[in-house]
């Protein structure tokens, strides 16, 4: 039951031995868990743009508590990679001044939990700066941070802010789930010239979680998506990815709920295409509209409370672009509109068993 | 022609890493008994100094000296030291507990034992604390059932706080302890309202609160001391300065260019500075700074500094960051040895009399473990499902009460 601390061991150990930085003569391509991915993201992004710097709480000579930005302040610097004062709205306030000057700051938010005080600077301040200065500041910063449940962080380190990001014009949102992408997005957003919200599956760091708490957790390495190039590349903001293709019902998903959402399907034996949204913000309405098109039927699938949650949005999208395609309402399975309880962990979190029964009432739910 | 120089960043570094011999020689200790204890009712700016000195009470040979020292009877003197040694077993044995995968997560205060237990026994239970993680001992010094926070430790069926709570984030309003708040700083500053609070309703209680000494960067820090030095609120300001924020030390927070104790002058309150691992300068401080807000004069900022002995929390390796026996070269010591050490000079206390109250602490977390385990470790037992959906209102709108349904309970 020692999750926390379990995973935070484990990335540990991970990392120890395997820094995941670019070798200019080693291979071009290497198994990498999420952890991995992203620090070879910063890695590469700092060694190719001095302008690129890198801080947040521990995140300077300890390398962060999930060891994200571990080996980048030996390797690049104290002037890059540095530890700040306890201090949201001091982290983000900082990036926005260095931002606006010509930097790149990347800085890290410890657990999204913890992103309230830096709110105002986000929404009013980096969202808006290019709007209000008739472009003259602009805000090429990102901010990352895990988020998300699963590892019994109580409320405290388990919430999915992403809709308080969503809903203002000026930022975008990205959620990576899996290593390949987690590299090639962080790469994108670090070059993208408007504030990025970045938030990282804490539950996916180390292993792809499907939500069957109860199996052993699966390390990355078996994964296709986590053999990651150690070069640059860079995966669009904007474009989603088609996890897995199917005929009968979409499900929209992005974090840990992708592979949730993969893991439900089975379960209920039902042809499902899976689409991991990757970025909220913008959004991949073309390739929403063209699957729900397709298979008539929709469940999106968020670890966020329902009420106003991300969920509402899609299916208001949904709703207005496919209602003439629609075999069924559409279905969210969602997070419950309480906060995130330490001991009902896994009645909270909405797992694949909650997804398959969504997806089979969507089947049987036809006019 | 420009003739100036680059310009270039400073980044704060410690004095010492892993693989480095810990060095302290930077501190500036004052000698004990070296402070003056100015009059409660002296201004802020004519006390400036105190925000730099160290009030330290017992010498190296442990005897109290000069004019800080409360002289306190010997009884309370044992309660101090043996509700300290309580807390020290209580906080081994969890620890261990989370090892055993017993629970989620455990943060002990290892080193820093006299600051809530002094100010936990000086305050009533009227007096609403606003406590970080690391005030155990304000509850075990007031007698609060070691097996009900084992309890919530659990989530287990009897956590009075439901199960809903990280390990370790108590709540017991009929014992002064304020909810404790995942989120760092936030309830510093409602401290002072609950203080502004007694005021308005001409009320004689008083609140004391705490913050880390990494946490004094977050905003709420710097509103509650505007607030309280503006309302002249009643409420005890503690900054529990244990050198480290984790992995970050307390240069981080801006400790370098000056004391965590002077942030107060500029918001104009008077300000403390104490050696927290020193039982009576703690207790000598917390006296004159609540006498202060009991009667009128507002609030106070003590820094208490001290060294976190434990790694930050179960999840967290020090060793990654500092060398690793800084905490036996801690120049103050240890508050338990010095306490310890005083009473026997004193006559009042004995090796033998330790080693027994040490067993006899032991014993006593053994039994709240066996009532506590008995009723279960996190997921053996927990509070009925349906406890997940209530309390987030007052009363349950139609979204609970689906939600509820769906999950079957
Ligand atoms: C708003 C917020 N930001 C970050 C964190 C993560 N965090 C938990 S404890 C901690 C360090 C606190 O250090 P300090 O204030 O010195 O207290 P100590 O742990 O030393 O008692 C951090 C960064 C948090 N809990 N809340
Ligand atoms: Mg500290």
């Amino acid at each position: 039951m020692a999750e926390i601390n379990d995973k935070i061991e484990a990335d540990m150990v991970d990392q120890k031995d395997a820094p995941a930085s670019v070798a200019p003569d080693g291979p071009a391509i290497a198994s990498m868990n999420m952890i991995q991915a992203l620090n070879s993201a910063l890695d590469v992004k700092m060694a190719e743009d001095p302008t690129v710097v890198s801080y947040g709480e521990d995140a300077g000579y300890f390398g962060g508590v999930f060891r994200v930005t571990d080996h980048l302040q030996k390797k690049h610097g104290l002037n890059r990679s540095f530890d700040a004062p306890i201090s949201e709205s001091g982290i983000v306030g900082t990036a926005i001044g260095m931002a606006a000057y010509g930097l790149r700051p990347v800085v890290e938010i410890q657990f999204a939990d913890y992103i309230y005080p830096a709110y105002d600077q986000i929404v009013s301040e980096a969202a808006k700066m290019r709007y209000r200065s008739g472009g003259q500041f602009t805000t090429p910063m990102v901010v990352r941070s895990p988020y998300g449940g699963g590892i019994f962080g109580g409320q405290t380190h388990s919430q999915s802010p992403e809709s308080l990001f969503t809903h203002i014009a000026g930022l975008k949102v990205v959620i990576p789930s899996n290593p390949y992408d987690a590299k090639g997005l962080l790469t994108a957003a670090i070059e993208d010239d408007d504030p990025v919200i970045f938030f990282e599956p804490k539950r996916l760091y180390n292993g792809p979680f499907d939500g069957w708490h109860e199996k052993p957790v699966s390390p990355w390495k078996a994964q296709e998506l986590a053999q990651v190039p150690t070069g640059k590349y860079v995966e669009p903001i904007g474009k989603a990815r088609v996890m897995k293709e199917g005929a009968d019902v979409t499900i929209l998903a992005y974090g840990t709920m992708v592979w949730v959402a993969l893991a439900g399907a089975e379960h209920a034996g039902v042809d499902a295409e899976v689409i991991d949204l990757r970025t909220l913000v913008p959004l991949d309405i073309e390739a929403i509209e063209a699957s729900v098109k397709k298979t008539g039927r929709c469940v999106i699938v968020h670890e966020a409370p329902k009420t106003s949650g991300f969920g509402g949005e899609l299916s208001a999208l949904v709703q207005e672009r496919c209602f003439y395609h629609l075999e069924a309402p559409v279905a969210r399975v969602t997070g419950w509109d309480t906060p995130y309880p330490h001991a009902f962990e896994w009645e909270y979190f909405p797992g694949p068993q909650r997804v398959a029964d969504a997806l089979k009432a969507v089947m049987t739910g036809g006019r | 022609m420009k003739n100036t120089p680059t310009l270039s960043l400073r980044v704060p570094e410690p004095s010492g890493r892993p693989g480095d011999t810990p060095d302290f020689s930077h501190l500036k200790l004052d000698e004990p008994g070296a402070v003056a204890r100015p009059d409660v009712s002296t201004t802020p700016a004519e006390m400036r100094d105190h925000a730099f000195r160290l009030i330290r009470v017992l010498d190296d040979q442990g005897k109290a000296v000069g004019p800080w020292d409360p002289k306190l009877d010997p009884e309370t003197m044992r309660r101090g030291l043996k509700a300290m040694i309580l807390t020290r077993a209580f906080d081994d044995r969890m620890h261990r507990a989370h090892r055993q995968g017993k629970t989620s997560f455990y943060m002990k205060c290892t080193g820093e034992e006299a600051i809530a237990v002094a100010q936990g026994m000086i305050l009533s239970r009227e007096d609403m604390g606003f406590p970080t993680y690391r005030q155990q001992g304000l509850l075990i010094a007031r007698d609060y059932p070691l097996a009900t926070m084992m309890n919530q430790i659990y989530s287990n069926a009897e956590d009075p706080i439901k199960g809903r709570q990280l390990p370790i984030m108590y709540s017991a309003k009929d014992y002064g302890f304020f909810t404790i708040s995942g989120n760092l700083g936030t309830q510093y500053v409602q401290a002072v309202g609950w203080g502004m609070a007694s005021a308005i309703r001409g009320d004689d209680k008083i609140a004391i609160t705490w913050i880390g000494d990494g946490s004094t960067a977050e905003s709420d820090f710097h509103s509650a001391l505007t607030f309280a030095a503006v309302y002249r609120a009643p409420v005890i300001l503690n900054v529990v300065n244990n050198q480290w924020a984790i992995s970050s030390f307390q240069g981080i927070a801006g400790g370098l260019e000056t004391t965590f104790a002077s942030k107060g002058i500029g918001y104009g309150l008077p300000a403390l500075r104490v050696d927290g691992n020193d039982f009576l300068a703690v207790w000598a401080a917390t006296q004159w700074a609540e006498e202060r807000a009991r009667t009128n004069q507002g609030a106070t900022i003590i820094e208490l500094f001290t060294y976190r002995g434990a790694p930050h929390s179960t999840s967290d390796d020090p060793s990654r960051y500092r060398p690793g026996d800084e905490h036996e070269k801690w120049p103050l010591g240890d508050p338990i040895a010095r306490l310890k050490q005083h009473l026997i000079g004193l006559g009042e206390w004995s090796d033998a009399q330790q080693e027994e109250a040490e067993k006899e602490a032991v014993e006593k977390v053994r039994a709240a473990a066996r009532e506590s385990e008995a009723i279960g470790t996190l997921g053996q037992s927990r509070p009925s499902v349906k406890t997940m959906f209530e309390e987030v209102y007052a009363t349950e709108d139609w979204r609970l009460v689906e939600q509820r349904r769906e999950v079957g309970v």
